[in-house]
């Protein structure tokens, strides 16, 4: 892969005892890689390990405290993006910068520099998504986009710029096992016309199938460079946390009860004008199961879920049975009395409330728990109700008088997660357990949530990472286009079969009149 | 006869809307860039005294609307200082500006309190002024009402035309994404900020060198907060700002005009009065009520202070 002779004129990036320091946080410690022309370099960490950071730096975002970075064997000091821009260097974050009221195609020119013509830049837009199987719509306004299809605006943006290094900041969570090869493809297609990538990833199967070198962060420090190809998993895993990788415990079958989620030719039209419609959507949850339901982001899940947790009503009550009780006209708090638990895809704002203590935040679904005194608050039992909820899940924190946003994602996550559980709901809904959480306490709740299901409660989980799904899930089912799959036992199908599903195309295995009528 | 009655609220409705169309329309710049401003009665409040004073001591009504631009603008800068330099509450700094402003211009106004500046003459459009009815109204106007409709369509076109506008509602969307692909966000909130204070210094000089030609201490009247309440209630879009300010403009002369006519009516005066404000509040808030409409034009950051993470 590094044919030409490894001279430093060869060198595209290199850094040098990068530092940076923030007040609460040494977020790099004297950091150095080098990336070659057309290598795709993996930096290979835990949420938290300082990936994030480095990249901000070599983007200009933020500036180091020491350390020195070379572009081309030059000595530079980024001083801006759209510096960075001018050097060549695009990058796609993994919070993306997208401004949610405007159109894909100002979004898009928003990142570029000069004053682009809009409707040439939409053509423009067009063109090279079709390219690279990445299909927007330009006219589209970013707030109605799913997630992944936000991605797609970023890759998109940075590949319309001609970059010469490309930083890709944890791409490929939002896409299916099939996007995922194609976007891989993609990059190995850009490193072969002499693009340099710095990918950034905590997937260790990925960055073995892709990355040419990976150097490896924790706790803001190298601890190795290594080639990826060469090693194994483990070995990887090894030098990323420091130990070996936690697998939760396998599946063994539980016995089913009786059905505590059912729905029934679920139909709904979204408010959004570009949301998806959920179209006669069958399900049953029994106790005792988990069921998963894979699928590309902006499919219906958002829809689903609304519709599920009561935020939305829909019309015909019979159409949602939460434990043999017709609630598709109840509101949320009826649902949870009913037994339903509800955690959300956003943790800050729907799943807590970011400026809120974790006391305050564990009162607002566990008000029903013996917490109220005639409408009184018992701040001691509260208290208590979130210190077990801390204690029992492993979250790191200051304590409970502590507000929810100074938690990192994966300790707020595991908060609220125990705090639904420890409510024992009959039925659990969670929607992307493990978003942007580190490796350590993503297995931590999948753990939690194969221990509460062989404790007879029924989960339904809507995750977009499909590695997740087969390790959690008794049984598995699609959504897309608004329309669901029928769900199969996880037996008896494979991951290159669900990621056809979900481009929609179960029927033409088991073609039934229903469906075939909604081709037509 | 009729004709020309209706002509003349016609023409009074749109002078009267006039003051607020400025201000409003130089907020909404402001507030499309993620702050807000409530300082809009003191700024005003500066900009009428500035703009008679200036008038009055050197004859010239233009360096008179200069001097209430820049009185307003300095105003706003301060304001641009303690919130996006020293990172200040916003709502808390607008309302001592507002204070401040009120009574700074009574202070300075002392003196000229029983002066009276010459009237300005319209300037009319040949052939078009002459048409029946709405000759006079839209083509027989001072030269600053005509000002605002420019002001109209520059802001219409830079906003939702050009790429600086882009930028600026980019900023007010999301300061921390606007940041991270490169764009100063303080230099640009500044600017929109600044732009708004001359705004508002514009539409002062208005009231007290064009609308009435004199100077009388509380003569802004609420003139600011309605502005600042347009802004809100067309939901940060300029023709329901224009809309609503002649409504305003309308209500207000209408009653005038029966409070003037000597018609026997039990109904308190002041409750006439405060007509134009609750009718604008109300048409806004019906026409407002659309989720959709508020989330997409609804500058998301408006209010928060925004430190770069250096």
């Amino acid at each position: 892969m590094t044919s030409e002779s490894g001279g430093s004129e060869a060198l595209r990036l290199e850094l040098q005892g990068i530092t940076k320091i923030y007040p609460s946080v040494i977020a790099n410690e004297d950091v150095s890689l080098s990336v070659k022309k057309g290598e795709i370099h993996a930096v290979l960490g835990e949420n938290g390990a300082g990936k994030s950071t480095l990249m901000k730096m070599i983007y200009g975002v933020t500036r180091p405290d020491a350390g020195k970075m070379k572009w081309e064997g030059e000595v530079v000091h980024v001083e801006n993006p759209a510096h960075a821009r001018s050097l060549g260097i695009g990058m796609v974050f993994q919070h993306f910068s997208l401004f949610e009221t405007l159109n894909v195609v100002e979004n898009v020119a928003l990142g570029l520099p000069g004053n682009p013509d809009l409707n040439q830049l939409a053509e423009q837009i067009v063109e090279v998504s079709n390219r690279y199987g990445l299909p927007v719509d330009p006219q589209r306004l970013v707030h109605a986009l799913s997630v992944g299809e936000r991605q797609r605006v970023e890759i998109v943006r940075c590949l319309l710029q001609n970059p010469k290094l490309l930083i890709m900041d944890e791409p490929t969570s939002v896409l299916t096992p099939q996007a995922v090869r194609k976007l891989f493809d993609t990059l190995r297609q850009l490193a072969e016309e002499g693009c340099s990538i710095l990918y950034i990833s905590h997937k260790l199967d990925e960055i073995q199938e892709l990355c040419h070198v990976a150097t490896v962060l924790r706790d803001g420090k190298v601890t190795g460079d290594c080639i990826p190809s060469e090693e194994t998993p483990k070995s990887m895993a090894s030098l990323m946390i420091g130990k070996e990788l936690p697998v939760p415990e396998h599946n063994a079958p539980v016995e089913l009860g009786e059905a505590r989620l059912q729905l029934n030719r679920l139909n709904k039209k979204s408010d959004d004008p570009f949301g998806t419609d959920l179209q006669d959507i069958e399900l049953e949850v029994r106790s005792g199961e988990i069921l998963g339901i894979a699928g590309v982001s902006g499919n219906g899940q958002q829809e689903l879920l609304y519709a599920l947790s009561g935020e939305e009503l829909v019309d015909d009550a019979d159409s949602i049975v939460i434990c043999g009780k017709a609630s598709g006209r109840d509101n949320p708090d009826r649902r949870r009395v009913g037994g339903l638990g509800f955690v959300p895809e956003e943790r800050l704002g729907r799943g807590a409330v970011p400026r809120m203590s974790l006391t305050e935040n564990a009162l607002l679904t566990a008000h029903h728990a013996g917490m109220l005194n005639h409408g009184m608050i018992k701040f001691d039992k509260i208290a208590e109700f979130a210190r077990k909820c801390i204690a029992g899940f492993n979250v790191k924190c200051g304590g409970e008088e502590h507000a929810a946003n100074s938690l990192s994602g994966g300790n707020l996550q595991k908060f609220i997660m125990g705090r639904e559980i420890l409510l024992a709901p009959k039925m659990l809904v969670v929607a992307q357990p493990t978003w942007g959480v580190d490796v350590g306490a993503a297995a931590f709740i999948r753990q939690e949530l194969i221990d509460l299901r062989n404790q007879g409660t029924a989960i339904l989980v809507i995750s977009e990472e499909l590695e997740e799904l087969f390790e959690i899930s008794d049984r598995i089912a699609v959504i897309a286009n608004g329309r669901m799959s029928p769900a199969k036992n996880l037996a008896d199908t494979n991951i290159d079969e669900i990621g056809l599903w979900m481009s929609g195309m179960w029927e033409q295995g088991a073609a039934d009149g229903t469906e075939a009528q909604a081709n037509a | 006869m009729e004709g020309s009655i209706l002509s003349s609220i016609l023409f009074a409705t749109i002078v009267a809307g006039t003051p607020l169309i400025i201000v409003a329309l130089g907020q909404l710049i402001a507030e499309k860039s993620g702050v807000l401003n409530l300082g809009a009665e003191g700024m005003m409040s500066m900009g009428a005294i500035a703009g008679f004073a200036i008038s009055f001591e050197t004859g010239s009504v233009w360096l008179g609307v200069l001097g209430g631009m820049a009185a307003g603008a300095l105003m706003s800068y301060l304001f641009a200082v303690v919130v996006l330099t020293l990172m200040g509450n916003q709502v808390a700094t607008g309302l001592a500006l507002s204070i401040l402003g009120v009574g700074l211009s009574a202070f300075i106004g002392k003196p000229y309190e029983s002066e009276i500046l010459p009237t300005i003459e319209a300037i009319r459009i040949p052939l078009l002024a002459d048409i029946p009815i709405i000759g006079e109204p839209l083509f027989a106007q001072q030269s600053l009402v005509y000002f605002s409709w420019a002001l109209f369509g520059a802001i219409v076109w830079f906003l939702y035309r050009s790429r600086p506008g882009l930028v600026l509602r980019a900023v007010g969307e999301s300061p921390s994404s606007a940041h991270s692909i490169g764009y100063p966000v303080i230099r640009i909130r500044y600017m929109a900020t600044i732009f708004g204070g001359a705004m508002a210094g514009i539409g002062g000089a208005f009231l007290s060198v064009f609308y009435t030609p004199l100077w009388v201490e509380g003569m802004v009247a609420g003139r600011g907060w309605i502005a600042i309440a347009l802004v809100v209630f067309a939901t940060w879009r300029p023709f329901r700002v224009m809309v609503g300010a002649y409504l305003f403009g309308g209500v207000m002369v209408a009653q005038l005009f029966v409070q003037g006519s000597g018609l026997e009516i039990n109904i308190p005066s002041q409750f006439l009065s405060s007509l134009p404000y609750l009718a604008t509040i109300i048409v806004l808030v019906i026409i407002s009520r659309d989720q959709n409409t508020v989330r997409l034009n609804a500058p998301v950051s408006l209010g928060q202070p925004y430190r770069p993470d250096a």
